[in-house]
C-alpha cells in the first residue's frame, strides 16, 4: 500500500520558474461536424479546445479543472499526442511536437505518459499485468538492467502491488489494484511527464485516497511532472500545486492553487467553488458559505457564445462580454502567475461572504 | 426523410453500376466461352465464330457493356425482335428476352419469401418474446433448445423428409406447386404450404434465439426498471419499453434475409423442385448465359438494396436518436 | 428520529411515528457462486417531511435497500425477508398489483444517470403523462397540462415545445430535472433518489441539489437520499445512516455523525476526502483494502479487516462477535463510548482541517 512507503517531507509549493517541461500556445482541436445535401461537407466544428496557452514545469504537478465539455481531456489528449491539435504548438523540451511524426516523436513518447479514467478498459484483459505493464518497454526496445520481468517486479512493488502477481490477468485485481497497474505501465519508461486523465473517479472514495496518494507519491520521489485533470476541485487542490480552470474549450482562470482557491477572480471560478458540496464540521455560527446558483447547463460547443463564452450563465455579464472576448491576464491585485479572463473579476475575497446569487429560474420561483 | 430517400437512392444507383460492371468483367475472365455450349458436338472454329459474332461477343467488352447499359434505359433491337426499356437483353440460351423471363419467375419468388417471412416472423418472435419473459424455465429451455435444434438443420434435409411424410407416403397434401394467387387464391396458399413452413421453421429458429437475446438484453436497461418504479405494469413494460429497443438487431438481419430471399431462395426453390429467380439464377450461370445472370444479378441487387434503405428508415422509426440524412 | 437516545443498547426502534419503517431487511439474491447477502439485517425509520442520508460505497447494499423498498428486485432469484412498512402498510410479500398503485404514485424513485433511466423511444412528455394518467385517471390533456406544469416547476425552459421532446434532445441537468418531474408528477409521500447527482457536473449538481431541497419543502415528501458523497449528504440530509458490507454501522442526525463520528469506518470515509479547506501537505488516510466480499463477508465485525483500530479493542472480539447497532444515535462497533469519542478528537478531527 502506498501509505505504508517511507515518505519525504511534503515541499512546499513549488515556484513556477525555469524552463517549462512542456508548453502549449494556442493550442486548438476542432472536431468537424459533417452535414448538408446532396453532398456531405464539413458544415461546422465542435470547438472542443479553442487556443489554450500552458506550461507546465519540471517536478510540478499542474491541474487541469472544468466540467464536462470543457475540452480539458481533449487537452490532455494532444499534450500526449494522442490527438493531434488542429492548430496551435506544443513544445517540449524546446523541441516542437506539434506535428512531429512517429518517428520524430519516438524517443519522445516514452517521456509522456498517459494514464486513463477508467482501469477497467483501459487494461487488455487478455494479456497478463506482466505483459501489460512490459508493453512500453517491448514497444521502445528498452531492456532495462536486470530484464524486464525484474523491471516488471520492481514496478508493481512501487505501486504497492504484490511483486508475484505479475502472470495474473487484470480481472483478478480490484478497480483501485487495476489503476494502480495503470500507473505502473505508465511509469515502467521513466517518464518525465504523466497526464493523469481523471484517474480517480471511477473508484470508491475510499480507494480514491489510496490511488491519490500512490500518484503523490510517485511524483515527489520520482520528480515526474504530473498534468492532471479532474473535476473534482478538491481533489485537484490536494494534487496540485497549480492549476488551470477551463470552460468551453478556454482557460478561463491560472493560477496557483492558494491563490485560486482562495481569491478567485472569474465569476466561473468563483461558482465552481461555491458549488461544491462539502461535509463540514463547523459550528453553525460559522460564516455561511457563499451560494452561487448558475442557470442551466454549459452550452454546447458547437455553437459557443460570442465574447467572453462565459457570459450566457454570468450574473455579472455586461454589453462587452458579448462584443469582446476578455484577455487572459495578470489582474491588478492577482499573485505573479494568477492570469484571469474577464471583464469584470470578482474582488478576490468573496467566498465567505456570505452572499446569495442565484440565476436558476426555478430556483428564483419556488425561493419566493 | 426527402434528403435521405434521394441520397439513399442514388447511392444505390451507383452500386448498382459498378455491380454490373463487375459482372460483366467476371464473366469474361471466366475460362468458358458460351459459343461452346450453344455450338452442340459437331462443332467447329468457323461456326463457334459465327455464333460469337451472333451474341456480340466480338465487340470489345467496353462497347458490350455499354450497348447493354443502353439498353436499359433505351431498349435495344435484336434478331429475335424489338426489346423494350427496361431491357435486360436476350438470353442467350432461350432467345427469350431476360426481363420477360424474370417478370415471369417473379411472383413465385416473391409469393415464396413473404409467405415465409409472415410465418417465421410470427412464430420466431413469439417464441423469442416468450421465452425471454420466462427466462430460466421449463418454456425457456424447450424454446431455446428446439431453435438450435432447427437452426443446425437444411432445408434440402428437412425437405426432402417432410415431403416425404406428407405427400409420398401419406398422400395428406400435394406436391408443391405454384398457381398465381390471381387465379387461384386456396390452390397458391395450399400449393406453397409446405415450403413455406420449411424454410420459416429453419429462419424461425433464429429469430427466436435474436428476439430471445435481444429482449433479454434490453429487459435489463434502467429505462425499463424506471418503468417498473414509475408503477406501469410488467406486461406494459415488456411491450412498450423492452420490445422497441429489442427489435433494432432484429430489423438488420430481416432486411439482410429478405433482401437475399426476394435474389432468389436457390435451396428452397431446388428442394420443392418450383422455377422462381433463385432457380433461374442458378440455370444462367451453368448455361454462361451473360444476359440473363446479369438481369438475375441485378434483380437480386436491387431488392438487397431496397431492403438496406428500408432497414435503415426502419431504425429512425423505432429510435428517435437516429436520424435519416 | 425525533427522540435521540443516549445509550447504545436500547431495543431497536419501534417505528410508532415513522412514515416508512423498515425492520430487520435482509436481501439475498442466489448465484452461480453462491448466496449473496446484500443487505443482512437492516432497521430504519423515516418521518414525513424529512431527509435520510444512506452513505455508502459500491457493495454496501444501500442501492439493493431502496429497489427492494419499491419491490423492483427480481423475484425469482431474491429472497426478502423482513418488514418494510410504508405508512402503515405491509409491503414485504404485498401483491404485485398492490406494490404497482403505490410506485410512482406514493412513492418514486429518481435514478442516477438520466440518460439511461429515461426511455430514448418516447418523448419527455409521454414518460411524465404516463404514471400520472395510470395513477390518475386523467385523460391525455389533463395529463399534458400537468407535464407542462411539471416542466415549468423544475425549471425546463419553454415547457410547453420541450414536452414534446426526447430525452436526447435534453442536456445532462435538464434530463435529470425531466426525470424529477416524473417521480414528482403524482405529489409522492417518498421519494428515493439513488445518487441523484452522481452523474452531473458540479454546478449542475448545485442546482438540483437545491431544487430537490425547494421541492420537498413544497411537496412535503420524506427523501431517501444515496449517495457515496458525504458532502452531497452533508448538504440534504437530516439524518445519516453509514452502511457497510450490508448492514448499518452507523446512524444520526446528520450533525452528530459529521461532527461527532463514531466508527472508524465513517472516519475512514472522512478522512480518504479532499476537502476545499483542508490543509494540503497533510496527507489523506485512506481506508485500506478494498470493500468486503457478499458472497463471503468477513467474520464478526465486516470492517475488521481494514480497520486500524482493532488493537484497542482487544482480544479476538472484532473478528468472532458481530457488534449489533443499538436504537437512535448509535454506531455498530465495539470500542467503548469513551474510546470513541478520545480516538476522533485526538486523532481523525486534527486531519479533519
Amino acid at each position: 500500500m502506498s501509505d505504508e512507503l517511507t515518505l519525504t517531507e511534503p515541499k512546499d509549493t513549488l515556484p513556477a520558474t525555469g524552463e517549462p517541461l512542456l508548453t502549449a500556445e494556442n493550442l486548438t482541436m476542432h472536431f468537424p461536424v459533417y452535414g448538408g445535401f446532396p453532398f456531405k461537407r464539413k458544415v461546422g466544428a465542435v470547438k472542443a479546445v479553442d487556443g489554450v496557452d500552458l506550461q507546465v514545469f519540471p517536478g510540478e504537478s499542474f491541474g487541469l479543472v472544468g466540467e464536462s465539455g470543457c475540452g480539458k481531456s481533449t487537452t490532455g489528449r494532444m499534450l500526449t499526442r494522442l490527438l493531434e491539435p488542429t492548430d496551435g504548438r506544443i513544445t517540449y523540451r524546446g523541441q516542437d511536437i506539434t506535428r512531429a511524426g512517429r518517428k520524430q516523436l519516438a524517443p519522445i513518447r516514452s517521456e509522456i505518459q498517459m494514464i486513463f479514467q477508467d482501469p477497467y478498459s483501459s487494461l487488455n484483459p487478455r494479456q497478463t499485468v506482466g505483459k501489460i505493464i512490459s508493453a512500453p518497454m517491448e514497444i521502445n526496445g528498452i531492456e532495462p538492467p536486470g530484464g524486464r520481468e525484474a523491471r516488471v517486479r520492481e514496478l508493481l512493488e512501487i505501486v504497492g502491488l504484490n511483486p508475484e502477481h505479475f502472470n495474473r490477468f487484470p480481472h483478478e485485481f480490484s478497480g483501485g489494484q487495476r489503476q494502480r497497474i495503470g500507473v505502473a505501465r505508465a511509469l515502467a519508461l521513466e517518464p518525465k511527464l504523466i497526464v493523469a486523465d481523471e484517474p480517480v473517479s471511477a473508484l470508491d472514495v475510499s480507494i480514491q485516497a489510496q490511488v491519490v496518494n500512490l500518484l503523490q507519491d510517485v511524483q515527489k520521489e520520482l520528480g515526474i511532472a504530473f498534468v492532471f485533470i479532474a473535476h473534482d476541485l478538491a481533489i485537484v487542490r490536494h494534487f496540485s500545486q497549480r492549476l488551470a480552470v477551463m470552460y468551453l474549450g478556454k482557460v478561463v482562470e491560472v493560477g496557483d492553487r492558494d491563490s485560486l482557491y482562495n481569491a478567485p477572480r472569474h465569476p466561473y471560478t468563483h461558482a465552481l467553488l461555491s458549488a461544491v458540496p462539502e461535509a463540514s464540521l463547523h459550528d453553525d455560527d460559522a460564516p455561511q458559505r457563499e451560494r452561487i446558483r448558475l442557470t442551466g447547463d454549459v452550452p454546447s460547443p458547437i455553437n459557443p457564445p460570442s465574447g467572453c463564452r462565459f457570459r450566457t450563465r454570468c450574473w455579472k455579464a455586461q454589453d462587452v462580454c458579448a462584443t469582446e472576448e476578455p484577455p487572459l491576464v495578470q489582474l491588478s491585485g492577482n499573485r505573479d502567475g494568477h492570469l484571469t479572463a474577464c471583464h469584470f473579476p470578482e474582488d478576490g475575497d468573496a467566498l465567505s461572504s456570505g452572499k446569495e446569487i442565484v440565476m436558476d429560474e426555478a430556483l428564483r420561483r419556488l425561493e419566493k | 426523410m426527402l434528403r435521405f430517400l434521394i441520397r439513399r437512392l442514388s447511392s444505390a444507383f451507383v452500386i448498382l453500376i459498378l455491380i454490373s460492371a463487375f459482372t460483366f468483367l467476371i464473366f469474361f475472365a471466366a475460362p468458358r466461352d458460351p459459343a461452346v455450349l450453344a455450338c452442340g458436338k459437331n462443332c467447329t472454329e468457323a461456326a463457334k465464330d459465327i455464333i460469337r459474332d451472333n451474341l456480340g461477343l466480338n465487340d470489345p467488352i467496353a462497347q458490350q457493356y455499354w450497348e447493354f447499359m443502353r439498353g436499359i434505359v433505351m431498349g435495344r433491337d435484336f434478331s429475335v425482335g424489338r426489346c423494350d426499356a427496361p431491357c435486360l437483353g436476350v438470353s442467350f440460351n432461350t432467345d427469350l428476352m431476360v426481363w420477360d423471363t424474370i417478370v415471369d419467375r417473379l411472383p413465385l419468388t416473391l409469393s415464396l419469401s413473404l409467405g415465409g417471412l409472415v410465418i417465421f416472423l410470427t412464430l420466431g418472435l413469439g417464441a423469442g418474446l416468450m421465452a425471454a419473459a420466462k427466462k430460466g424455465t421449463v418454456t425457456d429451455k424447450t424454446l431455446s433448445s428446439m431453435s438450435l435444434v432447427f437452426s443446425s438443420m437444411q432445408i434440402y434435409f428437412l425437405g426432402p423428409i417432410v415431403l416425404g411424410a406428407l405427400v409420398f407416403s401419406s398422400g395428406i397434401m400435394e406436391s408443391p406447386r405454384y398457381v398465381p394467387i390471381t387465379e387461384d387464391p386456396l390452390g397458391w396458399f395450399t400449393g406453397l404450404l409446405i415450403p413455406w413452413f420449411v424454410m420459416a421453421l429453419i429462419f424461425t429458429a433464429q429469430y427466436t434465439r435474436m428476439s430471445r437475446s435481444s429482449m433479454i438484453e434490453q429487459l435489463q436497461e434502467e429505462h425499463v426498471r424506471t418503468a417498473r418504479a414509475k408503477g406501469m405494469s410488467r406486461p406494459y413494460v415488456f411491450f412498450r419499453y423492452a420490445w422497441r429497443g429489442s427489435l433494432i438487431p432484429i430489423v438488420t438481419i430481416l432486411g439482410m434475409d429478405l433482401g437475399a430471399l426476394l435474389g432468389g431462395a436457390i435451396v428452397t426453390e431446388m428442394t420443392f423442385s418450383l422455377a422462381g429467380i433463385g432457380r433461374l439464377a442458378v440455370d444462367a450461370v451453368t448455361n454462361i448465359d451473360l444476359p440473363l445472370t446479369m438481369g438475375v444479378m441485378l434483380i437480386g441487387a436491387t431488392f438487397i438494396l431496397m431492403c438496406n434503405v428500408v432497414v435503415d428508415a426502419a431504425y429512425a422509426y423505432i429510435d428517435p436518436r437516429v436520424r435519416l440524412g | 428520529m425525533t427522540t435521540l437516545t443516549k445509550t447504545e443498547d436500547a431495543p431497536a426502534p419501534t417505528g410508532r411515528d415513522a412514515f416508512l419503517s423498515v425492520r430487520d431487511l435482509r436481501v439475498q439474491f442466489s448465484t452461480e457462486d453462491g448466496i449473496v447477502k446484500a443487505v443482512d439485517g437492516l432497521s430504519f425509520d423515516l418521518e414525513r417531511g424529512r431527509t435520510l442520508g444512506i452513505v455508502g460505497e459500491s457493495g454496501s447494499g444501500k442501492s439493493v435497500t431502496n429497489l427492494t423498498v419499491l419491490g423492483l428486485h427480481n423475484p425469482k432469484t431474491t429472497t426478502v425477508t423482513g418488514e418494510i412498512v410504508l405508512d402503515g402498510q405491509e409491503l414485504t410479500g404485498a401483491r404485485e398489483k398492490t406494490l404497482e398503485k403505490l410506485r410512482g404514485n406514493k412513492m418514486a424513485m429518481i435514478f442516477q444517470d438520466p440518460l439511461t433511466a429515461l426511455s430514448p423511444f418516447y418523448t419527455i412528455g409521454r414518460q411524465i403523462m404516463e404514471p400520472f394518467r395510470k395513477h390518475t385517471g386523467a385523460s391525455k390533456k389533463e395529463a399534458r397540462e400537468r407535464a407542462i406544469e411539471m416542466l415549468t416547476k423544475v425549471g425546463i425552459p419553454h415547457p410547453k415545445t420541450r414536452v414534446d421532446d426526447y430525452p436526447h434532445q435534453f442536456s445532462g441537468g435538464m434530463r435529470q430535472r425531466a426525470m424529477i418531474a416524473m417521480a414528482l408528477v403524482c405529489d409522492p409521500d417518498l421519494i428515493i433518489a439513488d445518487e441523484p447527482t452522481t452523474a452531473l457536473d458540479v454546478t449542475v449538481q448545485a442546482q438540483i441539489l437545491d431544487l430537490l431541497k425547494d421541492l420537498q419543502q413544497e411537496f412535503g415528501s420524506s427523501i431517501i437520499f444515496i449517495t457515496h458523497d458525504l458532502g452531497v449528504i452533508a448538504e440534504m440530509a437530516d439524518d445519516i445512516m453509514v452502511m457497510y458490507g450490508g448492514r448499518a454501522v452507523e446512524r444520526g442526525s446528520a450533525a452528530e455523525v459529521l461532527r461527532a463520528p463514531r466508527h472508524p469506518y465513517t472516519w475512514g470515509l472522512l478522512s480518504s476526502m479532499p476537502s476545499l479547506s483542508g490543509n494540503v501537505h497533510e496527507k489523506l488516510m485512506p481506508i485500506p483494502g478494498n470493500p468486503p466480499s457478499l458472497l463471503n463477508p468477513p467474520s464478526g465485525c465486516a470492517f475488521h479487516p481494514r480497520c486500524g483500530f482493532r488493537s484497542e479493542v482487544g482480544g479476538t472480539l472484532c473478528t468472532t462477535d458481530r457488534p449489533e447497532l443499538g436504537a437512535g444515535r448509535a454506531s455498530a462497533c465495539h470500542l467503548t463510548a469513551e474510546q470513541k469519542q478520545t480516538l476522533f478528537v485526538e486523532q481523525i478531527k486534527p486531519r479533519l482541517g
